[in-house]
């Protein structure tokens, strides 16, 4: 190691190969855009991506307090599936997959997307009958799915116990041939670029602190880079939707909690799908270079910490070794946590608001990656033309009052 | 894992407790008598408070009492814990000054 003469201090880093070329310009904010997209997470830049795209609206500018894709959207297992119980919520998910079928064309750039299957586990005669139950459900809706018996299981995924001798046997296991995962950051990056290249502005660093209205319209918005005035504006601010609707006194059924994932070291490739399990939750799935990616449920109270308390990595692990044996002697890496925002039916909220030109996009929860593609589609739609798109019109902030929810917690499996 | 303070326990492993949500949510008082989106409120909408907020627990593995406390969602803190029987910590402080739905 040479530190060099002490008289002429070395750059850091100087040794390290070039930085890659930059994907988006870094531009000034102007003082004025036809849509204003509040948060630079997937949602946020698929929206923006999809404006250009389908609509031809390019006065667009993404606001992001942080930098672009660093929230949620880096911080999740990135399990993509569409074997939802319900109508309404088949429908947007499986309109999404088919758009992940073809993201990597679309953007021109590589999203890694693996289509690897998913196997949701039954632990229980309820579990049983519920996954039964949805497979049927699916297999009306045109979404692929199986029920496969144990040995079935064993077949699609070697490493998971399938002996009766664990507290809780697996009893079968739906599976999802089309579901999987990609790469999160290339995926915000792919959509990041394919905006920049269309003339929206990527505004980082920049955190909406207010809004300005005029009666039923918000005019602009306020922001640590100044007032920026606003023809439209999206709020896809995921765990911190709550944050900027006080702000406009608007209320909605969400609540944050930190969600916690973990990764081990690198691997020999042992785990050739995604298993997920609602009853010991544990869902896991072995990344592109090899670490197990795992995540937990929720940390119970609210927070707004992107991180949580060891004990749940703990129960996570512990119920991941039970599962599968062979993990016992991966060692954990990292854990981090993003702060997700769930909602009463464990659906998302999409569309109107009490404002005439403010559009809302949360309640996506423990589940939102996979609807990426799907969700930008049609809050674009919505926006360009002051009406929801048919995918998210059953997912309005109404629903709560008048009854119609979209009931997804259990028959959607695990919430992810 | 933090310690938390039962009221009458003293400081126990967070493990030991059970999160209840959001504190001083008042039931209707003729809850036949309010409009759906009333009723919604009361069933669906809570306040998803950054920073300072007041909310129930429950030492459920301990002494299986319900207590409140104020703790800060941003950095987890517990700022205090009340007995039930206590007065509502800083009410007026605390009690949002609800903006009716805008606009
Ligand atoms: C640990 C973990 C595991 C998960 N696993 C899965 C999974 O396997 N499959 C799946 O489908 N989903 C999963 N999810 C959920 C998924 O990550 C989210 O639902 C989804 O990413 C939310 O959309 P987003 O990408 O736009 O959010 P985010 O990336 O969080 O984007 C929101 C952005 O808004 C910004 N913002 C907030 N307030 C302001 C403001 N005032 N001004 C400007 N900017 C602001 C934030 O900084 C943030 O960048 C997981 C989440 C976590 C945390
Ligand atoms: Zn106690």
């Amino acid at each position: 190691m040479n530190p060099g003469p002490s008289h002429a201090p070395r750059t850091p880093g100087a040794d390290l190969p070039e930085h890659p070329d930059f994907l988006w310009r870094d531009p000034e904010p102007k003082r004025s855009y036809d849509v204003v997209i509040v948060g630079g997470g997937g949602h946020g830049l698929a929206t923006a991506h999809y404006l250009a795209k389908n609509h031809g609206i390019t006065n667009v500018a993404v606001l992001e307090k942080g930098w672009l894709g660093g929230g949620n959207m880096a911080r999740n297992t990135t399990i993509i599936r569409s074997n939802y119980l319900w109508d309404e919520s088949s429908a947007i998910y499986e309109q999404s997959l088919k758009l992940w079928e073809g993201l990597e064309e679309d953007l021109g750039y590589p999203i890694l997307f693996s289509q690897r299957g998913v196997l949701n586990l039954a632990h229980t005669l309820q579990d049983v009958r519920d996954s039964v139950r949805r497979v049927e459900a699916n297999k009306l809706n045109g979404v692929d799915a199986e029920w496969l018996e144990p040995d079935e299981v064993r077949k699609v995924c070697p490493i998971v116990n399938t002996s009766t001798d664990i507290r809780y046997p697996v009893l079968g296991a739906t599976y999802q041939p089309r579901a999987g995962i990609a790469k999160h950051d290339y995926v915000a990056w792919g959509f990041a670029r394919r905006a920049h290249e269309a003339g929206i502005d990527l505004i980082q660093d920049c955190e909406v602190t207010g809004f300005a209205t005029d009666g039923n319209r918000v005019t602009g918005v306020q922001t640590t880079r100044g007032t920026i005035a606003a023809g439209t504006v999206a709020l896809c601010a995921a765990g911190h939707t709550s944050v900027l609707t006080d702000m406009l006194g608007i209320r909605v059924p969400v609540q944050s909690h930190p969600l916690q994932a973990l990764v081990s070291e690198l691997l020999e490739p042992v785990h050739p799908t995604v298993v997920m399990s609602n009853a010991v939750h544990v869902y896991v799935s072995q990344a592109h270079k090899g670490e197990l990616v795992m995540g937990a449920g929720v940390d119970s109270y609210n927070g707004y910490g992107q991180r949580g308390a060891f004990h749940v990595i703990e129960r996570q692990m512990a119920a991941a070794v039970e599962l599968f044996p062979v993990f016992a002697r991966a060692h954990l890496l990292r854990t981090w946590a993003g702060i997700v925002d769930t909602s009463p039916d464990a659906s998302p909220i999409v569309g109107r608001t009490p404002y005439d030109n403010v559009y809302l996009n949360c309640g996506w929860g423990t589940g939102g990656f996979k609807a990426t593609p799907g969700v930008g589609w049609a809050l674009a739609h919505t926006i360009a033309h002051g009406e929801p798109h048919a995918n998210v019109a059953p997912f309005t902030l109404d629903r709560f009052v008048t009854g119609a929810l979209v009931d997804e917690h259990g028959a959607a499996a695990v919430a992810h | 894992m933090q310690l938390i303070e039962c009221p009458w326990c003293g400081p126990r492993e967070e493990v030991e407790f059970h999160y209840g949500g959001q504190a001083h949510v008042p039931y209707p008082d003729a809850p036949a008598e309010v409009s759906d989106e009333e009723w919604a409120h009361y069933v669906f909408f809570r306040d998803n408070t950054k920073g300072r907020f007041a909310e129930r627990w429950c030492h459920s593995a301990g002494c299986r009492r319900w207590f409140n406390a104020i703790r800060d969602t941003a950095t987890y803190r517990f700022e205090s814990v009340h007995r039930l029987d206590a007065p509502q910590p800083h009410a007026t402080e605390l009690a949002r000054s609800r903006r009716s739905t805008a606009p």
